[in-house]
């Protein structure tokens, strides 16, 4: 293209701005980022120095004495763990289901199962509390309840009271939600080629499921397991109403049976306590433990799944 | 099935009357296609596609991208019914079997016809397992039989030399020609009537390219093959019919050395001289 003779060409005159320094971004980022270093090391400081005197073997092993103020919190954290693995036997399987069946069986885009993805990530947004409500009217009362009808428990409710089972079932509705997520997002990212190998040489839906998908998922699978593991040890709400006492000299032996939780224990020495003074050492005691035990739990869980990623990239 | 004769009657027919210069071994052919449209949603992909693929011969599928010829392939072992929206009509004859309506199961039809991809994809496994993967999944357990038909599929498709003192490692240490070779013994291990291979060599070097190109000369004595290429050069070499596709409709089919030297439509020596696509 060349310009008509006799044409010029104008140039418009524009004027670039000096660069400034990008000092402010980059303090105010930082800035953000050492404020929530230091909360970080203020809490942890605060409880470990406070708790750290108090933990020793008797006050990991023996229950509760003196309403409280002496003795240790073994029956807490033996309910906790319990209630974590129940959560988790209920949990995972039916989140694992749902994801493969969201993703696998239907068209993931259609309209019917976006608004299913919506409920479900509702589900993740509804108050602790009401799950507790719904914990105690659903799965103590109604399912429960039914349970002592249909057994013929004339005596007194056996099934139809608060019980570990029904605090674990409604943690498990809790942590539904993270669990469906995560393992949706695991599924989404196996390569179609993947799966398109499998039918090519014969596999069925089933077999490539569980010969390729789940395998391939696994890491994203206990993902989901660890975020609800960390959520089920900490919450107290859901299980204050289904299953957790305020105090009980011996352990839970059975489903139906009520139990201690640190969670739960926490909450009640720091606000029902007859001593406050004397309870505070032993209270910042159970929050260490409570914390050392949930990133314990983390921890197992992370290595797992770092040691199969490796197995999986390497041979 | 009666519908079944019916078509295959007219195949004959036809194959005899349209004789221009194939002349087909009737009795020979693997597969039959008649009258196939393939929509994707309100798209329409293949327009009354109709085609005999023969026995023991290599059968190339050319055309521009988008011209239909791997949706096509992919409708020959039923893997199009793995995307959602999509929808058919025709036949699709299998030894005079229709393949869509007479095999309940896809993934039996998947043990006859195999599939090569443009990607190799082998799975995040050993090498040995990637090869007993068909095996297993079609119920068979024996450690020694799987054993020996690894290592006999490995040595069909020219790799056992080569891996044959890492069978346990991942198969994604592999380069990408051992790779693309490790899918086809893998597509051998279940013994196959026919492979259907989509640009098995587009994503590899020339030196890969031609050792699967030589394996496909050898294979084409126990296998059908039928193979999407993009290179000209590719389907001229290797393949004994071509079948040129564009915009959904398959132009012209025919000996891959007639269509090569004496293409009958206008469309076909554009695109093989390279004027278009």
């Amino acid at each position: 293209m060349t310009a008509p003779s006799g044409s010029e060409i104008k140039v418009i005159p524009i004027e670039l701005m000096p660069k400034t320094r990008g000092y402010l971004p980059r303090g105010l980022t930082f800035l953000a980022v050492a404020i929530i270093i230091l909360m970080l090391l203020i809490i942890m400081t605060n409880i470990i120095l406070n708790g750290i005197g108090v933990i020793d073997w008797g006050f990991l092993s023996r229950p509760p004495e003196d309403g409280m103020t002496a003795g240790g919190i073994f029956p807490a954290i033996f309910g906790t763990v319990a209630l974590v693995i129940l959560m988790v036997i209920a949990v995972v399987p039916v989140g694992v289901l749902a994801a493969i069946y969201l993703q696998e069986y239907t068209r993931p885009d259609s309209y019917l199962m976006r608004v299913i993805r919506v409920a479900i990530n509702n589900l993740a947004g509804v108050p602790s509390i009401v799950f507790g409500l719904f914990g105690l009217g659903f799965f103590v009362g109604f399912v429960g309840g039914g349970m002592d009808k249909i057994f013929g428990n004339s005596q007194g409710p056996v099934w139809g009271q608060p019980a570990i089972i029904w605090a674990s079932l409604t943690m498990a509705l809790l942590t539904l939600p993270v669990v469906i997520v995560s393992t949706e997002e695991a599924l989404r990212t196996i390569p179609r080629e993947l799966k398109e190998a499998s039918y090519a040489l014969g596999g069925t839906k089933l077999q490539t499921i569980g010969r390729i998908i789940l395998p391939q998922a696994m890491p994203g699978i206990l993902t989901g397991a660890i975020l609800a593991v960390s959520r089920g040890a900490g919450e107290v709400a859901p299980i204050m109403f289904t299953g957790a006492a305020y105090y009980l000299p011996y352990l839970p032996s059975h489903l139906h049976d009520q139990f201690m939780v640190l969670g739960y224990h926490i909450y009640v020495m720091a606000t029902q306590s007859p001593d406050v003074e004397k309870t505070k050492p032993i209270l910042y005691g159970t929050v260490l433990v409570l914390m050392v035990l949930s990133f314990m739990l983390n921890f197992v869980a992370i290595f797992i799944r770092s040691n199969m990623r490796k197995k999986r990239a390497g041979g | 099935m009666p519908a079944a004769d019916k078509i295959l009657e007219t195949v004959m027919e036809k194959s005899v009357e349209t004789t221009d210069d194939r002349q087909f071994d009737i009795n020979n052919l693997k597969m039959t296609i008649r009258d196939l449209n393939f929509y994707y949603g309100a798209n329409q992909a293949l327009f009354k596609v109709s085609l005999d693929i023969e026995a023991n011969k290599v059968t190339a599928l050319i055309g521009p991208s988008g011209c239909g010829k791997s949706t096509f392939l992919r409708t020959l072992n039923r893997m199009n019914e793995t995307i959602p929206g999509i929808r058919m009509e025709g036949t699709v004859l299998l030894d005079g079997k229709d393949i869509y309506k007479e095999f309940k199961d896809a993934s039996v039809i998947r043990t006859r016809v195999g599939m090569v991809f443009q990607k190799s994809n082998p799975f995040p496994k050993s090498i040995f397992e990637n090869v007993a993967y068909g095996l297993r999944v079609n119920g068979i357990n024996d450690s020694k039989t799987i054993k020996e038909v690894v290592e006999e599929s490995l040595k069909n498709a020219f790799l056992w030399d080569e891996v044959k003192d890492k069978l346990e490692v991942s198969a994604n240490m592999l380069s990408g020609g051992q790779q693309q070779r490790l899918c086809i013994a893998r597509a051998l291990a279940i013994r196959p009537e026919v492979i259907l291979m989509d640009e098995p060599a587009s994503a590899l070097d020339p030196l890969s390219t031609s050792k699967i190109e030589d394996l496909i000369g050898e294979l084409k004595k126990n296998y059908t093959i039928v193979i999407v290429t993009h290179n000209m050069q590719q389907a001229a070499r290797i393949s004994d019919y071509t079948a040129f596709f564009y915009e959904g409709v398959l132009v012209e089919f025919g000996y891959t050395k007639m269509i090569f030297s004496r293409p009958q439509k206008k469309k076909t020596e554009d695109y093989i001289t390279g004027r278009f696509g």
